[in-house]
């Protein structure tokens, strides 16, 4: 299917993207040719997604080169020149309007069907597109997106894609898009991957699901940190090779995890939790003294299950007392920041009631605790009283931090804080929170990188917003962890 | 001349005391004699009541966008009724009157949350269609039958010393506890958190619904106390007495410096914005300006603020 001999059809090189202090691309290389599928691996935050946006159009590069079919793209390359281009993406985050109809979704795309009877042309296109690649869908164009189940929107998203009105489709961009498929519509969009690249059009599959990437790909690239590691055709990769050159993060670095032994004789079990529903017996347990990791593929209910606790549910009475849970957010300005206020009132709002002195807060004892913390999680800042809002966001998501484990809960929950927090910050962190957990905290943390989960005593897989998999100590693998992010949970099994 | 300036940037709230005190200046000086002080005095008596309903409608915007008290001038106007009825002109029921006029507020307010919180509807509606509620039962009730207010009433809504208003006396009091109330508790912290961004607030601890209950319940019942005090200072309750405070409330919040966006607010702009749009309707009729100018300075005056205020809340 490749072909080697002519110029490829994109040319990526030298990509930087910096977002911030954070450099998320440091000088990517890729090319891909007409009619080629290539499979595009790395842990998360390796720069996969941000690549693809930048050839999307979505962001523009910091720095380097962008050629499609010999022409150089610079500065100002937008998504509409992509879409031009026959550059189709389809996101990890949906991007469906949910308050319009399947075939309004698809008209958006294509500004060609205008005029009497767009709908009916619109939702022929759509429908034709969906019975190609997923036969026996069950999806009608008037259905409303928001009404429909998060695989059948992704279906929806995956075939608008493939549709064709007046623009060829060169390059359609797939990120992810099986993380909602059950296998057998997963390996109907595998097919019609193969089928369609044998006519030409250029895929990218991102995923995580190695054997997707190793049955469809002519080519595999391997990114980490910010660069493609490797850049090879697919029939020299096979599993193993494929792991190893992701980089067994497993394998660096110190062992943080306790040994289970130790692990036993913490305390008092603070949560135990049942998600609602949970086809099987498995339950959230947490001791005093733990560290457990919620981990499986993004947006699969691990957000839900930690705001349910923190409302209250399946918290045992040993764990109450102070605020009960505290939560430390990863969306910092929607879930975190108070944008209003200095670095002193933003730690000390979650422990007003220790700060007071009769009906009054002491400003001193408020400050005096945010000093501390300051000094201990490092926030750099020349002093408390400085707006949030002059701090980089790592510095920021150190306030949250500080605001959480300087407060009196037992239980401190973690909506995947470390988002766009670079590595430095991390460690100091990571170094904190197992100091606080042998002190007898209890940290739920929700994580899609998988270095992080080295620091948990236990790891509960979430699959479709229930528990797929519990993994303890050394069980806690990168291929366990895999295969548990993707198995479907039923009663019977 | 910089530390007053300086000072006036991290205090937005003195540039409505010198809004009022320009105003007061020019006018005193244009009517000339001892006609400055007089004018002072009655200034005070009538801010007094826009402090009152402005310090209720200052938590209630600090709640953030979308959150204000449209009801307060039809609890004014109910609590007056029937505090005026309970009392009846006997001063030894004026307690009991006050405490009737509470129990309004507090009605008023759960029903305003209820609106809120269990249909889900907008504040600014919610408040909105509970005014109707409220002015209709006042109609019912009052039947524009004037009662007099007690005496002691009357005197405590009236007198002064030394030309200062013993109302305003208290209402200064009050707006010190409140300011404190604001900065230094934790119900003021988590107003000013809920405001800035109420998931945010929860997900610190904020117990987002009962402070959005408290706030709405605060705004009533200062209302409905400024009822009683307003039924004391003008000889009874009328069923119009509320109306002129509907936009006042609104207005003194905002150009005491008090931000419209929540989350950012003080009290001590309440009493200098007050002052201000007493003086500046003085200030204009004294020149023998028609009503339609007076309100249409007004409207550009609050316009001219919120400008203001916008533009520098961007260049941060």
């Amino acid at each position: 299917m490749t072909t080697e001999t002519v110029s490829p059809l994109i040319s990526l090189a030298g990509i930087q993207k910096v977002f911030g202090a954070v450099q998320a691309l440091s000088g990517v290389g890729l090319e891909i040719h007409a009619g080629e599928c290539l499979g595009l691996v790395g842990h998360n935050g390796a720069g996969k997604s941000t690549l693809m946006n930048i050839l999307a159009g979505t962001l523009e590069a910091s720095d380097g080169a962008l050629t499609v079919s010999g022409k150089s793209l610079g500065k100002g390359y937008s998504v509409q020149d992509a879409g031009n281009l026959g550059i189709r993406c389809v996101f990890q985050e949906l991007s469906l309007c949910p308050n319009l109809s399947v075939a309004e979704n698809t008209r958006i795309i294509h500004p060609v069907l205008k005029g009497f009877a767009w709908r009916k042309r619109a939702a022929a296109l759509i429908m034709d597109q969906l019975e190609r690649i997923f036969p026996g869908h069950g999806i009608s164009p008037v259905d409303i997106i928001g009404d429909l189940s998060i695989s059948k929107r992704q279906m929806v998203e995956i075939a608008r894609a493939f549709t064709v009105t007046e623009t060829n489709l060169g390059l359609v961009i797939l990120d992810e898009p099986t993380s909602s498929l059950d296998a057998r519509v997963a390996n109907q969009l595998l097919d019609y991957i193969e089928k369609i690249t044998a006519s030409g059009t250029s895929v990218v599959l991102i995923s995580h699901l190695l054997g997707e990437i190793l049955q469809v790909s002519d080519k595999i690239a391997v990114m980490k940190d910010g660069r493609v590691v490797a850049f090879r055709e697919a029939s020299e990769f096979d599993r193993s090779r494929l792991v190893e050159a992701m980089g067994s993060t497993l394998a660096a670095g110190v062992a943080p995890r306790r040994d289970v032994q130790s692990a036993q004789a913490i305390g008092d079990e603070r949560i135990h939790m049942r998600p609602s529903g949970q086809p099987d017996d498995q339950t959230i347990r947490a001791q005093a003294g733990e560290v457990i990791g919620f981990a499986g593929l993004a947006g699969q209910g691990q957000t839900e299950a930690l705001l349910e606790i923190f409302e209250g549910h399946g918290v045992l009475p040993s764990g109450r007392g102070g605020n009960d849970c505290c939560f430390v957010a990863g969306d910092r300005q929607v879930d975190g920041v108070l944008p209003l206020w200095s670095i002193r009132k933003n730690i000390g709002i979650a422990s007003l009631r220790r700060l007071r002195s009769g009906a009054l807060i002491r400003n001193e004892r408020e400050q005096e605790l945010a000093e501390a913390w300051k000094d201990r999680i490092g926030i750099r800042a020349p002093n408390v009283e400085a707006p949030i809002l002059s701090l980089s966001g790592g510095n920021q998501q150190k306030v949250l931090f500080a605001r959480a484990l300087g407060s009196a809960s037992n239980i401190v929950l973690m909506d995947d804080p470390m988002r766009g927090v670079d590595i430095g910050t991390k460690n100091e962190v990571y170094a904190i929170i197992r100091q606080e957990a042998s002190q007898g905290r209890t940290f739920l943390w929700y994580t899609t990188e998988m270095e992080e989960l080295d620091y948990c005593d236990r790891v509960y897989v979430f699959r479709d917003g229930v528990v797929s998999e519990t993994l303890v100590g050394s069980d806690i693998t990168e291929e366990n962890l895999l295969q548990a992010s993707f198995k479907q949970v039923s009663g019977a099994a | 001349m910089k530390r007053v300036q300086a000072f006036m940037r991290q205090h937005p709230w003195s540039w409505s005391f010198l809004a009022a005190f320009t105003t007061w200046a020019v006018t005193a000086a244009y009517i000339s004699g001892t006609g400055g002080l007089a004018l002072a005095s009655t200034a005070l008596s009538f801010s007094t009541f826009f402090v009152m309903v402005g310090i209720g409608q200052m938590f209630v915007i600090t709640l953030g966008p979308g959150n204000v008290d449209l009801s307060i001038p039809s609890t004014i106007t109910l609590s007056a009724v029937v505090s005026m009825m309970v009392m009846d002109g006997s001063n030894t029921l004026i307690v009991l009157g006050v405490l009737a006029a509470v129990g309004v507020g507090l009605l008023v307010g759960l029903f305003n949350y209820s609106l809120i919180r269990v249909l889900s509807i907008p504040p600014i509606i919610a408040t909105m269609s509970s005014s109707f509620l409220v002015q209709s039962s006042a109609i019912a009730l009052g039947r524009g039958v004037k009662i007099k207010p007690p005496l002691a009433l009357e005197w405590i809504s009236t007198a002064k010393i030394l030309g200062v208003p013993i109302l305003a006396l208290l209402v200064i009091a009050f707006a010190i506890g409140m300011a404190v109330v604001l900065n230094r508790t934790i119900y003021g912290r988590s107003v000013t958190a809920f405001g800035q961004n109420t998931r945010a607030a929860k997900l610190a601890g904020v117990p987002i619904e009962r402070i959005r209950y408290l706030t709405y319940t605060l705004s009533a019942v200062l209302a409905a106390v400024c009822g009683v005090f307003l039924a004391g200072f003008s000889g009874g309750s009328s069923l119009n007495m509320g109306e002129e405070y509907l936009l006042a409330s609104i207005a003194v919040v905002v150009i005491g410096g008090s931000s419209i966006a929540g989350g950012n607010s003080n009290v001590p702009g309440i009493f200098g914005s007050a002052l201000f749009l007493f003086l500046l309707v003085a200030m204009l009729n004294t020149f023998g300006a028609a009503a339609g100018l007076r309100l249409i300075l007004t409207g550009l005056i609050i316009v001219g603020v919120v400008t203001f205020a916008g533009g520098r809340k961007e260049s941060r």
